[in-house]
């Protein structure tokens, strides 16, 4: 069976994934999305991933939640508070396709033979994924360097303000 | 003790959850959340995989990527909804019909 702090980070994951998407406030929102980032990175400590765990929090809890609070305080709107709730048919639509997905999925799983599997036998650490990461992903590396310097390059070319749009 | 299966449920309800937030919200912002819980789910499965069943770093070398790129991303998009929002005053997607063909 799962441990009491297994437990607890995953109802802090799901809980905050579902106040993220419910909460009226969108800048509540925001928060327990950070929250559940929090969980996810407990949930990679838990699987004797500090590096990854490290990396989630450094990345997205640093830098995405804070990107996000500070967009969502940029195009906030006070009429937000009272959101207009989608379609009732929506609404119904989506927990049931949700609600499917999740029980077929969540009983694919219990049916299989995953729960057998209950020991860690992963011993590899930083200096695993820095030989990864520096001899066989290099390549992926660089590319990857390129992509986030295009995107971040490209983002802020979107949200330049020109010039005769300011004079507006 | 956990098991591999307990791990594969959160990240089968996360993914669940991201799935109905994607159909059922309609602001911009609430559908970049649904996204990147999508994206959490998928790295939570990797690395779980990845810890129980080999004994190498590439799932937990492939998450690292796979974050790096999330973060590139959400930035593209957040652009791209401060700019949606500069010239309509709405996050609102069925509203944003400048782009329908």
């Amino acid at each position: 069976m799962a441990d009491l702090t297994f437990v607890a980070m995953a109802v802090v994951t799901v809980g905050g994934a579902i106040v993220a998407l419910e909460a009226d406030e969108i800048v509540y929102g925001a928060v327990a999305l950070a929250g559940s980032f929090f969980g996810v990175a407990a949930l990679f400590f838990l699987l004797n991933a500090p590096y990854v765990a490290v990396f989630q929090i450094t990345v997205y809890i640093g830098a995405v939640a804070v990107l996000i609070l500070f967009t969502v305080m940029l195009v906030r709107q006070e009429s937000w508070a009272k959101e207009a709730s989608p379609r009732s048919l929506t609404r119904l639509g989506g927990i049931l396709t949700g609600l499917v997905m999740a029980s077929a999925l969540g009983l694919a799983v219990v049916s299989s033979n995953l729960s057998q599997f209950n020991s860690l036998l992963n011993e590899t650490g930083f200096l695993q994924i820095g030989q990864l990461i520096s001899t066989n992903f290099s390549i992926v590396l660089e590319v990857l360097a390129l992509v986030l310097a295009a995107s971040i390059v490209s983002a802020l070319f979107l949200a330049k303000v020109e010039k005769e749009e300011k004079k507006q | 003790m956990n098991t591999l299966a307990d791990f594969v449920f959160v990240s089968t309800l996360l993914f669940a959850i991201g799935i109905y937030g994607l159909i059922v919200k309609r602001s911009a912002l609430r559908m970049v959340f649904a996204i990147e819980i999508m994206i959490n789910a998928a790295n939570l499965n990797f690395v779980a995989f990845n810890q129980f069943l080999w004994n190498n770093a590439i799932g937990q070398t492939f998450v690292l990527f796979s974050i790096a790129l999330a973060a590139g991303e959400a930035a593209v998009i957040l652009a791209i909804v401060v700019v949606a929002y500069r010239l309509h005053k709405d996050t609102d997607v069925s509203e944003l019909k400048t782009l329908k063909g």
